[in-house]
């Protein structure tokens, strides 16, 4: 019973960990590129949390045509998939424009520490 | 016609968007096509605004048979795509669409000097479609998505002048607070989805029980959307936004930090309005935060040198008053008789001050930006004596600085007035920490005022001109808004805010279409 409850939180769990590793990640790193990762690691964590919702053990995946017959009402809900799907594509779109932020921040600072691109502050 | 206004909404901003980059070699057409699209949004806009004040809520689902058909037949939950469009929502697109048509007229010659224009309207057009997008959703997953829209638009948009490496450095901070928050949203949006199975805005505040994952979701939704509106103490990046972006990004950057205000007030009023026990505490922790807002905006603007920095410091401090106002409509929700007596006008003067901020403060922005163009440089101490070489400019500052200060007749006095006699009555402290910091505002204004325009003229502004005139235009549009919103404050209110704020307050009128009730 107890070895049940930890296999179907498992992802929740692993969620849980990503989240705390993006985080730190983000708070404590000083390279640029590593706070990038910081973030998508932050982004894999909730797709994984979408996805973990959708799941349903032993049913069948939401696609209709020449579908079983034993799949009536035992589907899927597709709706945490397409979710999933935007989030991706707006995460790639989202990296990208930081990893150019980066490269450029990298042209005129000559640096990617964190601590050290404070031209504006005050 | 009409009832597809909210698609269209949507759509024309889009097109606009994807047809711009077509115009590559030619960049006068570029930017007139986008004042056109932004025109015809603001149209658009006006008869949306028209058509919801009269007729109410309106509702438009994506793909069905009639965009007015909610509920495919036999199903009780309402499934595709829905735009649900109130009077506050109509309202924000007003700002939204009116501020993007003034920063495409002032852009057409505050950045004629740069490269890549064609990429700058059509990211122009795409932080409008985002902003749009969000407030007239009535689903939490486009909300996410919305955000994310204006969200990288918007920082593409700080980091446009990429020769400069402070561009870039102001770009990624924004983009890393829109990207955490806007994923803290989607965290949210699964945890209410995982225990309802929906993503309606208007049936999940129907189910909502509050229990511990749902007080989850509603701290990280709060959060985040404070984040992204720039509210202390996650109001670092503001600054460095607002002073890095061209000027004539600067109304619609705005806007877009309001729809993320907007959210913050949506989910609170609509998603968690039904909760009467906790929420008076989500209230009050609303109206602390827009007391520390204000002060700790307008203390660091005091000590500023940047003059466009010093401004953004002052947009800080007024986000403030519009989350004290609508915090004290918050606290007394579930309270009939304050509601009456001083929540809801608390809420009008909240909602008033959205718009008359957006107005006074991209002026005031605008007439930085026309500093920047003719001196080449942002430091105070290098200016002077502006006064008799930009008359024009000059006038609109000294408009747009006495709104933002609060003195009659100019629109600033009319929400803060609101503000201070309705916070008064919730606890008198708020309402004397209003007060203060108006006067600080008044001081540093005096200040800028002094170094830039006053004292005798210097040799090197010798032949220092008035802007051009697309800027000047947009400069007195926005300083005409000013006077006629301060001299009519009651026509105003009671046409575009108080129907917002009772379609907040309202909230079994946003929950009851296409026989759900």
């Amino acid at each position: 019973m107890n070895g049940d409850l930890v296999a179907v939180n498992l992802p929740f769990i692993i969620v849980a960990l990503l989240l705390a590793l993006g985080f730190y990640t983000i708070g404590f790193k000083r390279n640029l590129i590593k706070v990038v990762i910081g973030i998508e690691i932050l982004e894999g964590a909730v797709n994984m949390f979408l996805v973990a919702l959708g799941y349903v053990k032993g049913s069948y995946a939401p696609i209709y045509t020449l579908a079983p017959e034993e799949s009536v009402n035992n589907m899927v809900l597709p709706t945490p998939q397409a979710l999933t799907l935007t989030s991706i594509v707006i995460g790639v779109a989202v990296s990208a424009l930081m990893l150019a932020f980066a490269v450029n921040i990298y042209r005129h600072y000559g640096t990617l520490d964190v601590t050290k691109i404070r031209r504006l502050r005050g | 016609m009409i009832e597809h206004l909210p698609a269209l909404m949507i759509a024309v901003p889009l097109f606009g968007a994807f047809i711009t980059p077509l115009f590559k070699k030619r960049y006068s057409l570029a930017s007139i096509w986008a004042m056109i699209i932004t025109g015809v949004t603001v149209v658009l806009s006006l008869l949306l605004v028209q058509h919801v004040v009269s007729n109410g809520l309106m509702v438009y689902v994506f793909g069905a048979d009639k965009p007015t058909l909610v509920l495919p037949s036999g199903y009780k939950v309402p499934v595709r795509i829905i735009f649900e469009v109130d009077a506050i929502g109509a309202f924000m697109a007003l700002s939204a669409t009116l501020m993007a048509f003034i920063g495409a007229l002032y852009s057409y010659s505050h950045v004629s000097n740069e490269n890549g224009l064609e990429k700058y309207y059509t990211l122009l057009l795409l932080l409008e479609v985002g902003i749009l997008g969000m407030v007239l959703t009535g689903d939490l997953f486009n909300l996410f998505v919305f955000l994310e829209i204006a969200g990288i638009a918007g920082s593409a948009l700080v980091g446009f002048r990429n020769y400069r490496g402070e561009a870039s450095e102001a770009g990624i901070k924004y983009l890393i607070v829109s990207a955490i928050a806007s994923l803290m949203v989607l965290f949210s949006i699964g945890i209410l989805y995982g225990q309802y199975g929906n993503l309606n805005l208007a049936y999940l505040s129907r189910q909502i029980s509050f229990n511990t994952l749902d007080m989850i979701a509603l701290g990280l939704l709060f959060a985040s959307f404070a984040m992204k509106c720039g509210s202390v103490p996650m109001h670092y990046w503001v600054p460095d936004a607002y002073t890095e972006v061209p000027a004539g990004i600067n109304p619609p950057l705005l806007v877009a930090t309001y729809a993320s205000l907007y959210a913050l007030f949506r989910v609170s009023f609509t998603l968690f309005g039904n909760i009467t026990w906790d929420l008076a505490r989500v209230g009050w922790i609303m109206s602390i935060l827009g007391v520390l807002t204000m002060f700790i905006g307008v203390t660091m603007a005091l000590v500023q040198k940047d003059v466009k920095r010093l401004m953004s410091y002052h947009a800080i401090s007024q986000t403030g008053y519009m989350l004290l106002g609508v915090g004290v409509g918050l606290t007394v929700l579930h309270d009939p008789k304050a509601l009456a007596e001083f929540g809801r006008d608390a809420m009008a003067g909240g909602i008033f001050h959205i718009i008359n901020h957006i107005i006074y403060k991209s002026l005031l922005l605008m007439t930085a930006g026309a500093l920047f163009y003719v001196t080449g440089t942002r430091n105070l101490n290098e200016m002077g004596g502006l006064a008799r070489k930009m008359p024009i400019t000059t006038i609109a500052f000294i408009v747009g600085a006495a709104a933002i200060s609060g003195i009659p007749p100019f629109n600033g006095f009319a929400s803060k007035f609101l503000i201070y006699e309705t916070s008064y009555q919730l606890n008198p402290l708020l309402a004397v920490f209003a007060m203060v910091t108006s006067i600080l505002t008044l001081a540093s204004f005096v200040k800028v005022f002094a170094s830039a325009f006053l004292g005798p003229p210097l040799e090197k502004f010798e032949n220092a001109k008035e802007v051009p005139k697309p800027m000047v235009v947009a400069m007195i549009i926005l300083a005409a808004l000013c006077i006629l919103f301060g001299l009519f404050p009651t026509y105003i209110l009671d046409k575009l805010v108080y129907p917002a704020v009772d379609a907040l307050l309202k909230l079994a009128q946003y929950q009851a279409w296409g026989g759900l009730a």
